[in-house]
């Protein structure tokens, strides 16, 4: 059930590849497929059982290299059911959105298909190769989306992000097989490499081997200074690329802090913590600090990004911090701070991914994101603006929304094991600054120059944010779904941290 | 589920209803509702809600289900709340029944808008967690955000709506602050449960709930905001900074009393804090002159009554103030706004004997100014005296403070009521229309709504007598003395005296344009510069260090990452160069020595010379082989490969070696 969940839209894009295939149908087929996704994941979550600690639900293991300890090993928890779920909804989302794309529209959605099973493969797979090829590939991908369908300085922007996020991918790489070597049996099998950690007590090469790895996931959250690659590359992405880059693809990064980072190198996180909560620190205050700066409207919401990444690096590196007592007393706090960082990776997907596509509709009307030339849209498309300001509001962290519940968590869970993690709440407040500023430039005051003929959001671009939202709301209003399938989940890695 | 209340079901009702209504109405186009059918739909919703309170608070039950880190999102109509509910209700009732009565605030947009404010406001003040009541807290703030922003085309109205919201929302932190502080404490995030707390988390509780508070009840420093919300609908105004929003930051401090008591300086802090604000703002209201103005300055002046009630613990006294102001302050925001619709103006000087021209109006409001003054026996006179009873008990200073804050009170106010209750000028024109072009005509609503505020306003003093007061919740320290009350009355008549005798003196010598040139008036009359302030000190520096840090940005750290890039391309130029020239060189240099040796050698040892000839052939063909592969048949390319697999295996074996030799 699971890999045909998986490997279904990779089928679709194959055949796609026809040249037969009329546009047409491939736009629908691409909905339909995406759709046929969301409803099997729905399924997957009712069936779904905490499987417990150290195992996973829906699993599936098949020989694949045995001379290297790798096996095509798949299955789900806490941490990846709830990715998976939001994956399949943003490519749901940018689906419909696409419905009307004229570029070879074919090629868009063989293309999305594809990148969707990478990024299911991702969260779905259980040893470090499968997880390293599914995640290279998502970064092959993703060029390719922003190099054949992007604008403005596409080449550049997209081989710079190939470049840098590969090289961050060769980092990761090193980190698995310094894993696979120091491992007893020789495996890359994450459920047996967590388990059993196998640099525990190694001191400096374990400290060494987790440096790699973190380097590769800051690399792909990203974090503050290894950021630069997100801004032009989203500027230049299409709409839904860069819905996908941020909505999914950046949860990769973090994604890989609980699942591999945390439970694979317990001790050796210990001694990164520190570090991880200053550079989640560091990229809550920069991202929103540089987005405050910014005057088109693209660069500033990829910006945000970095500032909402940060929170998520801020709580997987407070529940790194063990108390001296091996953790009980503050097992709560930190299990807090973890539930909080993945909710945080679902309600930035959701949130992101609406943010991005009403870029898009802003970009399809005068191809122009400089907010100034805007104005008074409240009045030329007030869905438009309604829809705008909710998804502001979702991404200002307001209560009702998805955002307030994972911040709460995470700054609940931070500060009460590391104090420190209080000046990150300036973050909430700079955050509220950008997001207000953005929305008065572009829908109150008096009309801009572009504001004129600014056709309202039609349906087939409504009707994916809309969802977005409302998923966004539903959470931010009744959490506990999504929490009860997490917090199991983070209350076995906040032990594993503390072993 | 026979196990449910009817009550509890109406306590959530209360909540969510207004909720969903407000929501329906903000899609008015999906809805399809005339404007002045959502005005009175509002107001309809609002005013069942607001007799549903009734059993909801007597029985005082309370609900809960669970949400974020082992809290509840629960809700208990208890503590102030049964108080503070009903009167908020029945003040947004009566608020929206006014706002019915001009075209703009019967939109749907603003009805809808109203109703999520109050759904947000029911839900603060009926919440049990720290995590529930921070959700409401803050969708009331961004729901005042939008109401004083209402007129959006206007980019200073946004901006208001944005500076009150900004400015709340950096206190509002404080409760994010308390939240964690109560976590780490090992509390469940049950408001009740804080102050059992111990240790230094305590005390971080206690000030985030402090700032929190301080920042919604537009306490000193944060009082600059309330005077930008006056930018908002006259309506707005009179349901946010009376009976709501405002009020429930000092809701927060009461009800967190024990909290703040608990520790060695927070109750000290926030009572200084309250009788500070009700003194300075007190001084500010007098020399506005702008209506609104006065009475927000008016507002944050009362507020600091409250603050000081939680403050000194006198929590009964503070929530009896809180009612009583909501309902005086509510009927003269309503009564400046129907000015406005009618004259086009709130400047004071303009509206020298509005009091006179529609007398129902008139008088209703004229009470309100005088219960607003403290006069005996009105309502703000025995809740005051009420409170600052409880402060005398606490401490002389502070107690003597809060006098001096009274006698400002009445200032204000009496100010207000001579302006507003002299005979009109010879040119009575002057100043009309100057905002918006006015009716000239006050709606019949408007009194009606007015009155039972009015009433409200003159014999809510009933609150603080014994009988009553025992049964308000909270702490009572003890009750006002004969000689206390004498005192305080004697003050008033007094003040009240002075202060009209100046005004009158004043008003007929000079108008307020040459009044209004002196520093201090200066200082008073822009709200002590608190906004030019918090600019100065927070605002620009911090746009400053975002541009700079935006440069930083683009030049440096995205410059680092190109400028790696690119002196890895100048690198592999040069080893590229290097291949050709030194290496190559260097590998024909060594052939032919190698050579020359294998000469040597060969003269000296034929069989040795048949070995290194057969490896030369083997060299030769392999590198005819290696040349075949090579498609381009440049070899420096090859090498350069090479030597790139060559440190790749190289970083991958001293992984692998490191890792091996410490085990």
């Amino acid at each position: 059930m699971l890999s045909a969940l998986l490997f279904l839209p990779l089928l679709a894009a194959v055949l796609l590849l026809v040249p037969a295939v009329s546009d047409r149908v491939a736009r629908l087929a691409f909905v339909a497929v995406a759709l046929v996704e969301v409803v099997g994941v729905a399924v997957l979550w009712w069936r779904y059982d905490d499987p417990g600690t150290g195992r996973l639900a829906f699993e599936e293991q098949v020989s694949w290299i045995p001379g290297i300890g790798s096996s095509y090993h798949v299955g789900l928890d806490g941490f990846s059911l709830p990715l998976v779920a939001m994956t399949t909804v943003v490519f749901l989302a940018c689906a419909v959105f696409a419905l009307a794309e004229a570029r070879r529209p074919r090629l868009q959605a063989a293309l999305f298909l594809a990148l969707e099973t990478t990024c299911l493969g991702v969260f779905a797979s259980a040893d470090l190769i499968v997880f390293f090829v599914f995640f290279d590939l998502s970064i092959v991908g993703m060029y390719l989306s922003i190099n054949g369908w992007g604008h403005g300085d596409r080449a550049r922007s997209a081989l710079q992000f190939f470049l840098y996020t590969f090289l961050g991918s060769l980092a990761l790489l090193v980190g698995f097989v310094g894993l696979y070597v120091a491992s007893e049996s020789h495996t890359f099998d994450m459920v047996t490499l967590a388990a059993d950690p196998p640099l525990q007590g190694d001191g400096a090469v374990g400290v060494l081997v987790l440096g790699a790895v973190l380097l590769g996931l800051a690399v792909k959250t990203p974090t503050v200074p290894f950021h630069t690659w997100l801004p032009p590359a989203h500027t230049d992405a299409p709409a839904i690329g860069s819905a996908v880059l941020a909505g999914v693809m950046l949860k990769l990064g973090t994604y890989g802090l609980v699942r591999i980072a945390m439970p694979m190198f317990p001790d050796a996180l210990r001694a990164w913590a520190p570090v991880l909560v200053a550079v989640g620190i560091a990229s809550v205050l920069w991202g929103a600090l540089v987005a405050l700066a910014q005057t088109d409207l693209k660069r500033m919401i990829a910006y945000t990004s970095v500032n909402h990444m940060g929170y998520v690096v801020l709580a997987v590196g407070a529940a790194g911090v063990v108390g001296s007592d091996g953790g009980t007393d503050d097992a709560e706090l930190r299990r807090t701070a973890i539930t909080g960082a993945v909710t945080q990776m679902v309600s930035h997907g959701l949130l992101t991914t609406a943010l991005f596509l009403l870029a898009g509709v802003v970009w399809s009307r005068h191809r122009d994101y400089a907010m100034d030339q805007y104005g008074g849209l409240a009045s030329h498309a007030p869905r438009f603006a309604a829809l705008l300001v909710v998804a502001a509001l979702g991404s200002l962290g307001l209560p009702g929304l998805s955002g307030f519940v994972a911040e709460l968590q995470i700054f609940a869970g931070s500060i009460g094991t590391v104090p420190v993690s209080a000046v990150a709440l300036i973050g909430i407040l700079l955050m509220t600054a950008v997001l207000l500023r953005a929305v008065q430039r572009l829908i109150t005051g008096p009309s801009g120059p572009l504001s004129e003929e600014f056709t309202d959001v039609r349906p087939r671009e409504w009707v994916p944010v809309g969802g977005l939202l409302a998923l966004a709301i539903g959470v931010g209003i009744f959490p506990r779904p999504l929490l009860d399938l997490i917090e199991p989940a983070a209350a076995t890695v906040a032990s594993l941290v503390a072993r | 589920m026979s196990g449910v209340r009817i009550e509890e079901v109406l306590l959530v009702a209360i909540v969510v209803a207004p909720a969903l209504v407000g929501a329906a109405l903000l899609g008015a186009r999906v809805v399809r509702i005339s404007s002045s059918n959502a005005g009175w739909l509002g107001a309809a919703v609002l005013a069942v809600m607001a007799v549903v309170s009734w059993p909801v608070v007597v029985s005082g039950v309370s609900v809960g289900t669970p949400f974020v880190a082992g809290s509840e999102l629960g809700l208990a109509a208890g503590g102030p709340a049964v108080l503070l509910l009903p009167t908020m209700l029945v003040v947004a009732t009566l608020v929206l029944t006014v706002a019915t009565s001009e075209p703009e605030t019967s939109e749907p947009r603003f009805t809808g808008l109203m109703l999520l404010f109050t759904s947000a406001a029911a839900l603060t003040v009926l919440a049990t967690s720290l995590p529930a009541l921070l959700v409401g807290w803050e969708l009331m703030g961004v729901a005042s955000y939008a109401l004083i922003g209402y007129r959006w085309a206007d980019p200073r109205r946004v901006g208001s709506g944005a500076t009150a919201f900004l400015t709340t929302r950096g206190a509002d932190l404080g409760l994010y602050l308390a939240t964690a502080a109560a976590l780490a404490g090992g509390t469940d995030l049950s408001l009740d449960s804080l102050a059992g707390m111990d240790g230094g988390w305590r005390d971080v509780a206690a000030a985030g709930v402090l700032v929190a508070g301080l920042g919604k009840a537009a306490q000193l420093p944060f009082s600059f905001w309330l005077a930008r919300a006056m930018d908002g609908p006259s309506p707005a105004s009179a349901l946010l900074h009376s009976a709501a929003m405002v009020a429930l930051g000092g809701y927060l401090l009461v009800r967190l009393s024990p909290l703040l008591e608990g520790t060695s300086w927070a109750g000290a802090t926030t009572s200084w804090v309250g009788v500070t604000t009700a003194v300075l703002l007190g001084c500010v209201a007098i020399a506005q002159t702008d209506l609104k103005q006065l009475l927000a300055a008016s507002t944050a002046a009362q507020l600091g009554f409250v603050v000081l009630a939680a403050g000194v613990g006198a929590t009964a006294a503070g929530t009896t103030h809180l009612v009583a102001h909501a309902a005086v302050k509510s009927l003269l925001f309503l009564a400046a706004g129907a000015w406005l619709h009618a004259l086009g103006t709130k400047r004071l000087f303009a509206l020298t004997g509005a009091l006179r021209l529609w007398p129902a109006l008139g008088a209703l409001s004229g009470a309100g100014l005088l219960a607003l003054s403290g006069l005996p026996p009105l309502s703000l006179w025995a809740t005051k005296d009420a409170v600052l009873a409880g402060v005398r008990e606490e401490s002389l200073p502070l107690y003597l403070c809060a006098l001096l804050a009274s006698a400002l009170s009445v200032a204000y106010a009496l100010v207000a009521l001579v302006i507003l209750a002299r005979p009109r000028r010879p040119r009575h024109d002057i100043g009309l229309d100057e905002e918006q072009p006015g009716t000239r005509a006050v709606d019949a609503r408007v009194p009606i709504a007015l009155a039972p505020l009015a009433l409200a306003g003159v014999v809510l003093g009933l609150l603080t007598l014994p009988q009553v007061l025992d049964r308000v919740p909270g702490r009572i320290p003890v009750a006002p003395s004969t000689s206390e009350l004498v005192v305080s009355s004697a003050l008033v008549v007094l003040v009240a005296v002075g202060t009209g005798t100046w005004v009158l003196r004043r008003w007929d010598r000079c108008d307020e344009q040459a009044s209004a040139s002196s520093p201090v008036t200066g200082l008073l009359g822009s709200w002590l510069h608190l906004e030019r302030a918090a600019h100065t000190l927070i605002v620009r520096p911090t746009l400053r260090t975002a541009a700079a840090a935006a440069r930083v940005d683009d030049r440096i750290i995205a410059g680092a990452a190109s400028g790696a890039a690119r002196l890895t391309i100048r690198a592999a130029r040069s080893v590229a160069r290097l291949d050709d020239r030194a290496l190559s060189g260097a590998v024909a240099r060594t052939a032919s020595g190698t050579l020359r040796a294998a000469g040597s050698s060969a003269r000296g040892d034929a069989s040795i010379a048949g070995v290194v000839q057969g490896v030369a052939r083997g060299a030769r063909r392999g590198g005819r082989a290696v040349r075949r592969t090579s498609s381009s048949g440049q070899l420096h390319r090859y090498y350069l490969q090479l030597v790139g697999s060559l440190l790749v295996v190289l970083v991958l074996v001293s992984v692998v070696v490191l890792i091996e030799s410490s085990r």
